[in-house]
C-alpha cells in the first residue's frame, strides 16, 4: 500500500492559516504534481502529509538535511538504518561492507556521481548535494516518494534523467515542482495550490501549461 | 555615549572596582621588591636545565596527570552530556565545576594521600561537569532535519551516530584539544599542594631562591604548551592516553581506613559528633559563618571586582600588539610572544612568583589575574580585530584605536570578560592558598588545624558563590545581547 487518504489537513503559522482545511487523497500508483506560486504552501502540504505517512514514505526536502561532515556514502546509506542492527551501522560508519558500498555506488551511478562516493557532502556543489539527497530516498525503497522541488538545482538534462528515474522506481508519488513542463511530463495527476487550498485537480493528459499559468 | 547600555555597564563596574580599592589591602610588603624582581628576571634569562635531575620527571608527570585527567573528563562529560537536559544533572555539573582544582585535590588529600588517584580525580571531576556543559551545548547546536529524515525504527544509538555526531566531531576535538592545554596548567599547579607535578618542583626552587631552576621550568612548560600541536597529533592520542596512567609515578599507598573515617567522622560537623544537637549546630555555623565565611566572601568579592577591571584594561591595551591594524611584524611577533607567556602561565603560578617578590597583600593577586586573564581576552580580541576590514583612508595610530577598533571589538570583548568573570571568582578563591585572606585561605587554614568539617562548609560556601556569579554573569550577557563561545 503506498496510497493515502488525508482528511482536514490544516497547519497555521504564528497564528495565522497557511494551509487547509483540505483533504487529499491519492491512489496507489498515482504521480502527483504540486504546483503553485512559492509561499502557496507547497512545502508545508509535504511536511503534513510526510508527518501523516511517516514510516511508508522517502522524503526530500527543500533543505535536504544532509549530515555535512559525513561523505556521500554515509548519507545515502542512512536512508535504511532501521534495516540493519545497532552493530552492523557501527562498523559501517567505520568502514562499509562490501554489499552495501556496491549497491550504493550502483545507485549512485545511475545519478553520474559514482565517483563521489567517498567525498564529505559539505564539499559539493548545490546539485551534487540534491542528487545524494534523492540517492537517499531511492535507497531507502519505500514504495511512496514525498519531495519538495528534488530538481531546482540541477540543469535540463539531468533533471528529466531524474525526474525519470524517480518516476520509474517509485509506485506512488507527491512531488512539489515549480517547473509546469517537467510536471506535465512526468506526473499524472496535477494538483495547483493557491492560498492553502487545492485550487486545481486534474489528469495531466487533460491539462495543457495554459491552464497551469493561472496559478502563477 | 551615556544612553548606551554596554557603556553604562562598563562605567558602574569600574565604579565599583575603584571603591573596592578603597577597602582592599594594596601594598608592596618586602624589603627589597625590585632586587628580588631583578633577580628573577636574571634568573629567567640564564636558565639552568641541568641542576635538577628531578625537572624531567616533574615535567613527564605533569603531561601524565594532564592526560589522564582530562581523557577521564572527556568521557564522563561526554556521558553526561547525553543526560544534561535533566535538570538535576545541571545543578550536579554547575556543582562540581564552581569547586577549583585545587579544593578538589586538597579533599582528595585528606583521604586518598599522595596516591596518583588524587591529582586524576582532581582534574577529571572539575572537566567533567565543563566538558558536560560545553559539549551539550555543541550537541543542541546541530542541524535537527537530518535526524528527522531518518526512517522510523532506526535505534537510538544509530541515530545519534549518524545524525548528531558527524557534525559536531570537529568542534568537539577542537574544544577538546583546547581543554587539554588548560589540564597542562592545572596539572602544574596541582603541585603547589605536594603532587609530584611541576609546581611542586617550582616551589621549591623558589623558596631556595633558584632562580635558574625556576627559570628553566617555566621555559620549559611555555615550550611544552607552545609546541603543542606539533605532538598531540589525533593518530598518536590513543598511544598518550593509554600510556599516560604509566607515568603518574606510584605515589603513596591509600588507606582504606582513612577514606572511611573521612566520611563517617572527620566531615562530620562537629557539634554533631558530640551529640550537641541543633543548637550546638546553630552556635557552630553562626561562628563560622561571622568568622571566617563573612570576611573570605567580602575580601574574595572586592579582590575579583577590582581583578576583573584590572582583566578589561590589560585586554584592551594588550590587544593591539597582535592586531595587524597596528606596527610590524616584529612587533607582532613579539606582541605574540607576550601574550602566550601570559596566558600560559597560571595565574596561581604568577601570583606565587609575585608574592615572593612583593610580600603578602592583594596585589599581586591582583596583578597575577589581570596578567594571565588580559593575555587570553587580548589574544582572542586581537585576532578578532585583525579580521576587520578598514577603508584605505581609516585614520592611524591612536585615532584608529579608539574610533575604528575598539567600538567594533567592544561587544565581544565585554562578553569575554563577562565569560570570564566566574572563573576570575574561582581563581581569587584559590588563591587563598597563598596566603591573601580569600575563601581559600580559610579553607586551607581550617584543613590544617584538622577541621575538615568547617573546611567542607566553606568550599560548599566558595562553589555557591562562584555558581551566583555565573548565573549573574550569564544573565548581564544576555540583557545586553552578548555572546561568546567557552575559553578556561
Amino acid at each position: 500500500m503506498s496510497g493515502f487518504d488525508l482528511t482536514d489537513l490544516t497547519a497555521s503559522f504564528g497564528g495565522e492559516r497557511v494551509i487547509g482545511p483540505l483533504s487529499l487523497s491519492v491512489k496507489e500508483g498515482e504521480k502527483v504534481a504540486l504546483v503553485g506560486r512559492s509561499g502557496a504552501g507547497k512545502s508545508t502540504l509535504i511536511r503534513l502529509v510526510y508527518q501523516q505517512v511517516e514510516s511508508m514514505a522517502s522524503l526530500v526536502p527543500q533543505d535536504l538535511g544532509l549530515v555535512n561532515s559525513l561523505p556521500v556514502f554515509h548519507n545515502v546509506y542512512m536512508g535504511r538504518l532501521d534495516a540493519n542492527a545497532t552493530w552492523y551501522n557501527v562498523v559501517t560508519l567505520m568502514r562499509p561492507f562490501a554489499k552495501d558500498s556496491q549497491e550504493v555506488k550502483e545507485l549512485l551511478s545511475e545519478l553520474e556521481m559514482s565517483e563521489k562516493a567517498w567525498i564529505a557532502a559539505a564539499s559539493l556543489s548545490g546539485g551534487q548535494r540534491q542528487r545524494v539527497a534523492i540517492a537517499r530516498a531511492l535507497y531507502r525503497k519505500s514504495g511512496l516518494l514525498l519531495a519538495d522541488e528534488p530538481v531546482s538545482a540541477l540543469d535540463g538534462p539531468m533533471a528529466h534523467q531524474i525526474m525519470r528515474l524517480l518516476k520509474e522506481r517509485f509506485q506512488t508519488s507527491v512531488i512539489a515542482l515549480h517547473d509546469v513542463e517537467l510536471a506535465l511530463a512526468y506526473c499524472t495527476r496535477i494538483v495547483g495550490i493557491q492560498g492553502g487550498q487545492i485550487a486545481l485537480d486534474e489528469p495531466s493528459e487533460k491539462l495543457t501549461p495554459a491552464d497551469i499559468m493561472p496559478l502563477y | 555615549m551615556l544612553s548606551s547600555p554596554i557603556v553604562r555597564t562598563s562605567l558602574i563596574f569600574t565604579a565599583i572596582a575603584l571603591v573596592g580599592l578603597f577597602f582592599a589591602d594594596i601594598a608592596i610588603t618586602s624589603a627589597n621588591p625590585w632586587k628580588d624582581l631583578g633577580r628573577f628576571f636574571f634568573g629567567i634569562i640564564t636558565p639552568d636545565f641541568f641542576s635538577t635531575e628531578g625537572l624531567a620527571t616533574a615535567l613527564l608527570r605533569t603531561v601524565a596527570f594532564a592526560f589522564v585527567g582530562v581523557a577521564l573528563g572527556s568521557a564522563c562529560g561526554f556521558l553526561l552530556a547525553l543526560v544534561y537536559r535533566a535538570y538535576p544533572v545541571r545543578i550536579f555539573c554547575a556543582f562540581i565545576r564552581a569547586i577549583h582544582e585545587l579544593f578538589w585535590a586538597l579533599i582528595f588529600l585528606q583521604f586518598f594521600g599522595f596516591h596518583p588517584l588524587t591529582g586524576v580525580l582532581a582534574i577529571a571531576i572539575p572537566y567533567s561537569g565543563i566538558f558536560a556543559k560545553v559539549y551539550s551545548e555543541i550537541l543542541e547546536e546541530a542541524d535537527p532535519e537530518p535526524g528527522r529524515l531518518l526512517p522510523p525504527g532506526t535505534s537510538v544509538i544509530s541515530t545519534f551516530l549518524y545524525a548528531r555526531i558527524p557534525d559536531c566531531w570537529v568542534q568537539m576535538r577542537t574544544y577538546t584539544a583546547y581543554r587539554l592545554e588548560c589540564g597542562l596548567r592545572s596539572s602544574a599547579i596541582l603541585g603547589f599542594v605536594g603532587l609530584p607535578t611541576l609546581g611542586f618542583y617550582l616551589e621549591s626552587a623558589f623558596s631556595q631562591g633558584h632562580y635558574s631552576d625556576a627559570g628553566a621550568m617555566l621555559i620549559l612548560f611555555y615550550v611544552l604548551i607552545a609546541t603543542l600541536p606539533l605532538w598531540v597529533k589525533p593518530k598518536l592520542l590513543p598511544v598518550y592516553i593509554l600510556g599516560a596512567p604509566f607515568f603518574l609515578g606510584e605515589g603513596l599507598p591509600i588507606v582504606w581506613g582513612n577514606v572511611t573515617r573521612f566520611f563517617t567522622q572527620d566531615i562530620v560537623p562537629s557539634p554533631l559528633k558530640n551529640e550537641e544537637g541543633w543548637a550546638g549546630m546553630g552556635t557552630w555555623l553562626g561562628d563560622l559563618f561571622i568568622n571566617q565565611a563573612m570576611p573570605g566572601i567580602w575580601n574574595t568579592v572586592i579582590l575579583t571586582q577590582i581583578a576583573l577591571v584590572a582583566t578589561g584594561i590589560i585586554a584592551l591595551l594588550a590587544f593591539p600588539l597582535i592586531s595587524t591594524h597596528f606596527g610590524g611584524p616584529v612587533r607582532r611577533t613579539s606582541g605574540h610572544v607576550f601574550l602566550v607567556i601570559l596566558r600560559s602561565t597560571p595565574e596561581y603560578i604568577l601570583a606565587y612568583i609575585l608574592l615572593q617578590l612583593w610580600g603578602p597583600s592583594m596585589l599581586p593577586a591582583v596583578v597575577a589575574l589581570a596578567l594571565h586573564n588580559g593575555g587570553i581576552i587580548g589574544h582572542l580580541i586581537g585576532r578578532q580585530s585583525s579580521s576587520i576590514q578598514l577603508r584605505p583612508d581609516a585614520p592611524k595610530g591612536v585615532n584608529r584605536y579608539t574610533y575604528e577598533l575598539v567600538p567594533r571589538v567592544y561587544r565581544s570583548f565585554l562578553a569575554f570578560l563577562f565569560y570570564r568573570w566566574e572563573i576570575i571568582m574561582r581563581e581569587t578563591a584559590i588563591l587563598g592558598i597563598l596566603g591573601i585572606y580569600t575563601l581559600g585561605f580559610y579553607v586551607d587554614s581550617a584543613i590544617q588545624n584538622i577541621q575538615f568539617d568547617k573546611a567542607m562548609v566553606l568550599i560548599l560556601i566558595t562553589a555557591s558563590l562562584n555558581i551566583g556569579v555565573d548565573i549573574l554573569g550569564r544573565f548581564i550577557r544576555k540583557k545586553l545581547a552578548l555572546q561568546t563561545m567557552p575559553t578556561c
